[in-house]
Parts: C-alpha cells; sequence; structure tokens
C-alpha cells in the first residue's frame, strides 16, 4: 500500500520536477534510492495534518469573517474534549509511524554499517584539504585529487579525515554525507549500481576556497576500473612527501590530479599529525 | 530577539498588572549591554573585518591557526557582552513573572503570551550560560593558546560543535514561544472569542520547553555518531511537532464558530498558519537521520529554517509590533500599508525560499559564493525575484512607520484599547503612565479586560488613589554597558591598556551606584490625580463623540456578548 502510493507520489514529483537535475530524485545507487523514498513517504505521511490544516485555514477565516455572517458565533466556547482528543491523537499517531521509520533507517542507512554484497568490500581513503580532496587507494597504492573512480555493484568503504578544518564528503547521488574531521576517522558505506559521472562537494562551510571544493566521482564496470587504475598508474607523478607539501597549500578550485604511487600509511599519518600519536605509537 | 525582548518588555508588564520589571536597574543594563554587543559587531565592517567564519563560527575553522584576523574575536566579544544582557534580561522577567503578578491573577490565568515569555526566560536563563562558557573557552583559544577546540594538542571540535548547539537550539525556541504568545492574543482578540483550549496551549508550550534541551544532536547528525543516538535525537526532535501541530489547531479553531476581524495582525496570522505549517513539515523530514544524511547543509536546510524563523518567528513579531504599537505610542499604525507589508512579504517569502527546498533537491548546499551549474539558474533566478519583493515589503513597513507617525493623528488611541482587546494591558491609557496602572487590578478572569467590559466596569475611575513607590532613573546601566564595549574592543585589538582601564571604570561605575542611597521616591496622589483625569476626560470624549460613532472607537465598547446568541 505504501509502496503504491509513494510509487504514485514519485510519478508526480517527476513530473513536477520533470528530469534528472534534481540529484537526489535521481539516485544511482541503493542507499540514496532509500533514501529517496524515505523523504517522499515522509512528505506524504505528513499531508495528513497538512491538507487539513491549509483548507480549515482558508474555510475559517472565509466563514466566520466579521461580516453580516449568519455562521454561529460561541464567543465563550474554548473547550471541546473530543476536539483536544483529536488534535492530540492524529499528530501523535504520525510522528508514531514516523518513529518507527527514523528507528529502523537510522540502523538500515547509518553510514557505517557494512552493506550486503558477494562481492568483496574495496576502501578509498578520503582526505579534506584546503580546498581540495584527496583520494587515495590502498589497496591500488595511488592516489587522485578531486576525482575518483568506483567500480559499480561493489561496495565501497569510504574513510574520511580532514588535514584542516571541518568539511562535509558528499555525493548527492549515491547518498549520505559524512563529516571531515582532523585526527578522526569517519566512515561511509556506499555502493553504486549505474555507471556513470557523479557530482561530489563539501557540505560544510571551510573557509575561502569552499565553494570550488568540488569532485567528479565516476562509477565505472570493472573492466573500465581496472583499465582506470592502470592509467593512473602509468603517470608520472607520485604522491612523496614534496607533492604533499604541494598539495598542502591552499589553493582555490583545484584541478584533477593522478599520482601513480603513494605510501601505503599516508592516510595514518595525516590523522596521527593531529592526535600526538606517531606510527602506532 | 532583540525585537521580542522589547515586546516583552513593554508587554509582560502591563498583562500581569505590574508596576515596572522586578529590577529595572538590570533591566537598562540588559538593554545597553545588547546595544553595546550589536555596536561592536557592526563596528567590525568598518575598523577591522567582519568574521567568515558561519553564524556559529565552529572551529577549528574559527580557531586562531585558520583564522588569525580580528573577525572572529569581534564576534566573540559581541555575542559574549549581548548574551550576559540576554540572560540577565531572562532573571529579570523570570522573577517579574514569578513574583509580580496582580492579586488573583494565578498561573493558570496569565495571558498566554505572558506563559510563552515565561517559557522563553527559562530557556534563557538555562541555555545562555552554555553560550557564555562555550565562547569563553573559544576566547581562550584564541587568546591563551589553550586547546579545548583546536585540531592538535588533544583539543576537539566536537564538543564545541555540542556546546554551542546545547544553547543553539533552545536559542530557536527563545525566538519562536513568544511568537506563539503573540498569535495567541491575536487570535483570540480578532476572532472576539475566548482562545480555544487554554490549558493544552500551556501545556504544549511547557513541552516544547522541555524538549528543546534534548534536541540538539539534530543539527549535525552527519558528524559521525551511532546510529541509536541518531535514532533517539531524531524521534525526540519529531516529538516537538506533537505540541506544534496542537497549537496550530488552538489557533485554528479559536477562530472557529467566531467573528474573525482582518485587521493587519489577523493577516500576519493567517501567513503565518500557511507559512509555518509547511517549515514544520519540512523540519521533521530533516529529523529524519537517514534523510538528514542528504539534505544536511543543503539549500533545503536553509529553507526550512528560514521558513520556520521568518514565517513562524518574523511574522508574529510583526503581528505583536503591529498589535502593541498604539499601546506603546497611543496611535495606530496605517491599516492598509500594514496589509500591503504582510502581502508583499508572503509572497515574496514563497518566491523566495520554495525555490531553495527544489535546490536542495538539486544537491546545491548552502554557503556557496560561486557556483558552476547551469541547471540551477533558473530557480535562483527566481528566489532572487522573490528577494526583491521582500525588500519592497520592508520598505512599505518603514514608509507604513513614516507615514504612520506624520498621520498619527487621524489613527489616535484615546481609550487605551483599539481593537477592543481581552486582556489588561488594553485597560490602561496608550501610551501608559510611567506607572502602568493608578491601581492594582484585582483580577477574576483570564480574560480580565473582557470581563471587566462584558460587566460594565471598565472604563470606570476610581474614587480615590494613593501615592505610588517607583524606582528613580539611573546613570548606572549605561556606563557600565559603554565601558563594557571598550573593554571588548580592546581585547579584539589585543590594546590591554583599555581592557584594565574599562574593567576597573565598569567596577568603579558598579561601586559608586551600589552605595548611591536613594533609589526610589514616591509618586504623589496630586500628580496621579492629574494624569489618571486626563485620561478619563479623553475616554469619555472618545466615547461620546458623534464622529467617532461608526469607527472602533466607540460603539462596540462592551467586550463579547454576555449572553451566548443561540
Amino acid at each position: 500500500m505504501i509502496k503504491a502510493c509513494s510509487r504514485i507520489a514519485l510519478l508526480l514529483s517527476l513530473l513536477l520536477l520533470g528530469g534528472c537535475d534534481y540529484l537526489l530524485f535521481d539516485p544511482k545507487g541503493p542507499i540514496a534510492q532509500e533514501q529517496m523514498w524515505l523523504i517522499i513517504v515522509s512528505f506524504a505521511v505528513m499531508l495528513i495534518v497538512v491538507i487539513p490544516v491549509f483548507f480549515m485555514t482558508f474555510l475559517f477565516s472565509i466563514k466566520y469573517r466579521d461580516k453580516e455572517s449568519t455562521a454561529e458565533y460561541l464567543p465563550d466556547w474554548e473547550h471541546s474534549n473530543k476536539i483536544e482528543a483529536v488534535v492530540w491523537t492524529v499528530p501523535l499517531l504520525i510522528i508514531l509511524v514516523l518513529g518507527v521509520i527514523t528507528y529502523k533507517t537510522s540502523f538500515s542507512l547509518d553510514p557505517r554499517q557494512a552493506l550486503n554484497s558477494d562481492q568483496p568490500t574495496m576502501r578509498i581513503q578520503v582526505v579534506a584539504m584546503d580546498w581540495k580532496w584527496l583520494f587515495i587507494y590502498p589497496e591500488q597504492e595511488i592516489a587522485t585529487v578531486n576525482e575518483f573512480a568506483m567500480p559499480i555493484n561493489q561496495p565501497v568503504e569510504f574513510l574520511v579525515t580532514s588535514d584542516t578544518v571541518m568539511n562535509s564528503f558528499f555525493v548527492p547521488q549515491l547518498g549520505s554525507m559524512i563529516y571531515a574531521m582532523a585526527g578522526m576517522e569517519n566512515q561511509l558505506n556506499l555502493l553504486a549500481d549505474q555507471p556513470g559521472e557523479f557530482r561530489g562537494l563539501s557540505a560544510n562551510y571551510s573557509g575561502f576556497g569552499f565553494s570550488g571544493m568540488k569532485f567528479k566521482a565516476l562509477a565505472k564496470t570493472n573492466s573500465e576500473f581496472t583499465d582506470w587504475v592502470d592509467q593512473v598508474k602509468a603517470r608520472p607523478r607520485v604522491l612523496d612527501a614534496d607533492a604533499f607539501e604541494q598539495l598542502s597549500i591552499k589553493t582555490k578550485d583545484h584541478p584533477v590530479e593522478y599520482f601513480s604511487s603513494v605510501h601505503p600509511l599516508l592516510f595514518n599519518r595525516i590523522i596521527e599529525k593531529y592526535t600526538g600519536v606517531q606510527n602506532g605509537q | 530577539m532583540p525585537l521580542i525582548v522589547g515586546l516583552m518588555n513593554l508587554v509582560v508588564p502591563l498583562q500581569i498588572g505590574a508596576r515596572d520589571v522586578a529590577f529595572p536597574f538590570l533591566n537598562s543594563l540588559s538593554f545597553w549591554l545588547f546595544v553595546v554587543g550589536a555596536m561592536l559587531v557592526n563596528a567590525s565592517l568598518f575598523v577591522g573585518e567582519f568574521a567568515a567564519t558561519g553564524w556559529l563560527a565552529y572551529p577549528p575553522l574559527s580557531g586562531l591557526e585558520y583564522s588569525p584576523w580580528v573577525g572572529v574575536d569581534y564576534w566573540l566579544w559581541a555575542l559574549q557582552i549581548s548574551g550576559i544582557g540576554t540572560l540577565l534580561s531572562g532573571v529579570n522577567f523570570f522573577v517579574t513573572i514569578i513574583r509580580m503578578r496582580a492579586p488573583g491573577m494565578t498561573l493558570m490565568k496569565m495571558p498566554v503570551f505572558t506563559w510563552t515569555s515565561l517559557c522563553a526566560n527559562v530557556l534563557i536563563i538555562l541555555a545562555f550560560p552554555i553560550l557564555t562558557v562555550t565562547i569563553t573557552l573559544l576566547t581562550l583559544d584564541r587568546y591563551l593558546g589553550t586547546a579545548f577546540f583546536t585540531n592538535d594538542l588533544g583539543g576537539n571540535q566536537m564538543m564545541y560543535v555540542n556546546l554551542i548547539w546545547a544553547w543553539g537550539h533552545p536559542e530557536v525556541y527563545i525566538l519562536i514561544l513568544p511568537a506563539f504568545g503573540i498569535f495567541s492574543e491575536v487570535t483570540a482578540t480578532f476572532s472576539r472569542k475566548r482562545l480555544f483550549g487554554y490549558t493544552s496551549l500551556v501545556y504544549a508550550t511547557a513541552c516544547i520547553m522541555f524538549l528543546s534541551f534534548i534536541v540538539w544532536l539534530h543539527h549535525f547528525f552527519t558528524m559521525g555518531a551511532g546510529a541509536s543516538v541518531n535514532a533517539f535525537f531524531g524521534i525526540a526532535t519529531m516529538i516537538i511537532s506533537i505540541p506544534t501541530g496542537v497549537k496550530i489547531f488552538n489557533w485554528l479553531f479559536t477562530m472557529y464558530k467566531g467573528r474573525v476581524r482582518f485587521d493587519s495582525p489577523m493577516w500576519w496570522t493567517a501567513a503565518f498558519l500557511i507559512t509555518f505549517t509547511i517549515g514544520g513539515m519540512t523540519g521533521v523530514m530533516l529529523a529524519i537521520p537517514a534523510a538528514n544524511f542528504v539534505l544536511h547543509n543543503s539549500l533545503f536546510l536553509v529553507a526550512h529554517f528560514h521558513n520556520v524563523i521568518i514565517g513562524g518567528a518574523l511574522f508574529g513579531y510583526f503581528a505583536g509590533l503591529t498589535y502593541w504599537f498604539p499601546k506603546a505610542t497611543g496611535f495606530k499604525l496605517d491599516e492598509t500599508l500594514g496589509k500591503w507589508a504582510c502581502a508583499l512579504w508572503t509572497v515574496g517569502f514563497f518566491l523566495a525560499f520554495m525555490p531553495l527546498y527544489v535546490l536542495g533537491f538539486m544537491g546545491m548546499t548552502r554557503r556557496l559564493n560561486y557556483y558552476d551549474n547551469p541547471v540551477w539558474n533558473d530557480w535562483l533566478l527566481v528566489s532572487g525575484f522573490g528577494a526583491l519583493v521582500v525588500l519592497l515589503a520592508i520598505c512599505v513597513q518603514f514608509y507604513q512607520i513614516f507615514a504612520s507617525i506624520r498621520d498619527r493623528n487621524k489613527n489616535l488611541d484615546l481609550t487605551g484599547d483599539p481593537w477592543d482587546a481581552r486582556t489588561l494591558e488594553w485597560s490602561t491609557s496608550s501610551p501608559p503612565p510611567f506607572y502602568n496602572f493608578a491601581r492594582t487590578p484585582d483580577v477574576r478572569d483570564r480574560d480580565q479586560f473582557d470581563y471587566l467590559k462584558r460587566h460594565g466596569l471598565a472604563f470606570k475611575q476610581p474614587e480615590q488613589y494613593s501615592r505610588i513607590h517607583m524606582p528613580k532613573n539611573t546613570w548606572a546601566g549605561i556606563v557600565i554597558a559603554v565601558f563594557s564595549g571598550v573593554m571588548g574592543f580592546g581585547f579584539v585589538w589585543h590594546i590591554w591598556w583599555m581592557v584594565i582601564a574599562s574593567t576597573l571604570a565598569m567596577l568603579v561605575a558598579l561601586l559608586v551606584y551600589n552605595f548611591q542611597k536613594s533609589k526610589d521616591y514616591y509618586v504623589e496622589v496630586e500628580e496621579i490625580e492629574a494624569i489618571e483625569d486626563a485620561h478619563f476626560a479623553r475616554v469619555e470624549a472618545a466615547m461620546t463623540s458623534s464622529k467617532n460613532e461608526r469607527s472602533e472607537y466607540s460603539v462596540r465598547r462592551r467586550g463579547t456578548p454576555l449572553s451566548m446568541p443561540a
């Protein structure tokens, strides 16, 4: 029933919104898709209260206007157990329904929750810098800036931190965002089920270059992804200490960069820099 | 916030039949502290630079390492000074409402605006110390090199985010609760009817007051707390919508079977009912953590909080301003212009903010100063046009004030009761005499003034007066506040002699004031008689004048009819 209703709602909203510019209604992975349904369903459920409120506002404003009205006038009427019961119960029931949905989805869509799949989970380490995103592939031992690729239908665990102030890692069409904070590692599990190029961005204000802190998220088939990794590996530059220092300089609208090799512990070192722990000691 | 505290200052003592607030000197000090704080933050536009760290200045961005300039310091000291002013006000109003109500006014006979003010002030008392401490800690980080919120040395930015929202969330309810009170007064008055469900409105307000302290985490579901923490705060947030929804229905059922007059305060109320409901709905959507993960920090969020702050709090303040303006000044604001302002505000609001919801769905985040995505253009244009309509509405409001002052003789309020209203503040003259009430009222009914009018007891001059005990005016508030501003400025620029000198000056001023012997005096009976005779002569003239027969001023001074028509 809810499924059918929400399908109709989706159709309507698609008609209204008309197309794929509306990233949240054009999901490319299961997480984003469930979140889209969540938005639509919660919206629909709340209309149960909202529509009567609109209706009553207009009706009472017109019907009880102080004209030579014949409508009933009860200046001392100030209480009714029946009405009180209804106005407390209806919102209560709606919140009960939404509360159950909230409780369930808080767990099922928890960013830390590993995704069910027969494929092994791939890891990508994400570092927010001033004002660019660094992606490190610990398994492939490559690194990229402002662009990352992931194979479709394979769950990816993003490990997110910051080498500067707080940022937020967000690819709208794949789903959830998560804050990037220095000295800490946040986990975000996402999956793309269609190939494509998606917009990614920082969703938390981080200073002057914030507006340009965008990146491309590429979802590729397995073979395409392998090709992409090989191409990156063929690049001349490596992410050594000098290159990292270069990267740490504050820049706006930073271009895409590829590094054919990176130290596998770079990500941990960036975190350790702020925790006072070095090399695991 | 200053607007609503101003309205409380005007209205609360009058509604509870008091002569003044409990601590008049403290009140003056709080006001001037706020003025100084506002001046200090504005000074940063001219001397130095404005903070570029967002509303709440999250560290580490606001820390010394990433913001080494004076902008954040201005923000800190301005907020600190005016925050302390607000805290003192909160204590003052709390004591006033608890201790200084007229005889007979039990808590459950208080007007709803006083109730919501009471709850808002409880929130101030409990929440503002958190703000004081939080920004003190950030100040220490910036001035003394401590590491409470830094990236390294064991500091933790998440602590700041928690603390600032533990203040920040109650703060938004400090803004909205008094607006709810205003709508309650306005709806009852203009529907010529008792407020529907007074008891449940009071309990709903108290519920919201309590709940507002256990929802702060919904401002950062995306920080990575576990699923159970997020679920708790999400559900707690949604529960707030229950008492809020009840309030909406209470106002609607106050209009039901009433005689609704659409004067401009009622226009604002109708506009509020629609816009605030939308804002409440999107608020519940944001409260679902899993949905919040894609909506947070997007323009959807921006649209939501403008929806509740403008469509809720601000419209309420405008309603209150129009409603109580004649009480403060003795003349009404121009009604036609007021209705134009309301209409333009509402249209402009919808044009400006509804597109932002859509842009949120398109993945546009807040606080971008440039963008490269052409598909956003159309909606941004609509929104920009809406902002222009709002600007026009604001111009109309300024003109309304100007025109109303110019033509004040046309809109004079001679009786003190221009709207045929129901509560005590309307039983005294407009503007009220400096002692508010010549005789302390004896309260029988929730709608005391309506009760007096219905029983033919209103507008009757008492036989005799007795002298009134009043506080003297004092210089101390403004002097202390100005020195606090100088101290803040000294801190911002690290001018230490200035800090020390102004701190000493504040202490000296406080001591001198406190050792003054005579802080109060008595108003003699002759003076009261002269003022009151003049007032009742004006009332008499207004009531009998044939010129005014058709206007609001004469015919319907009898309150709502005693016997209910069938």
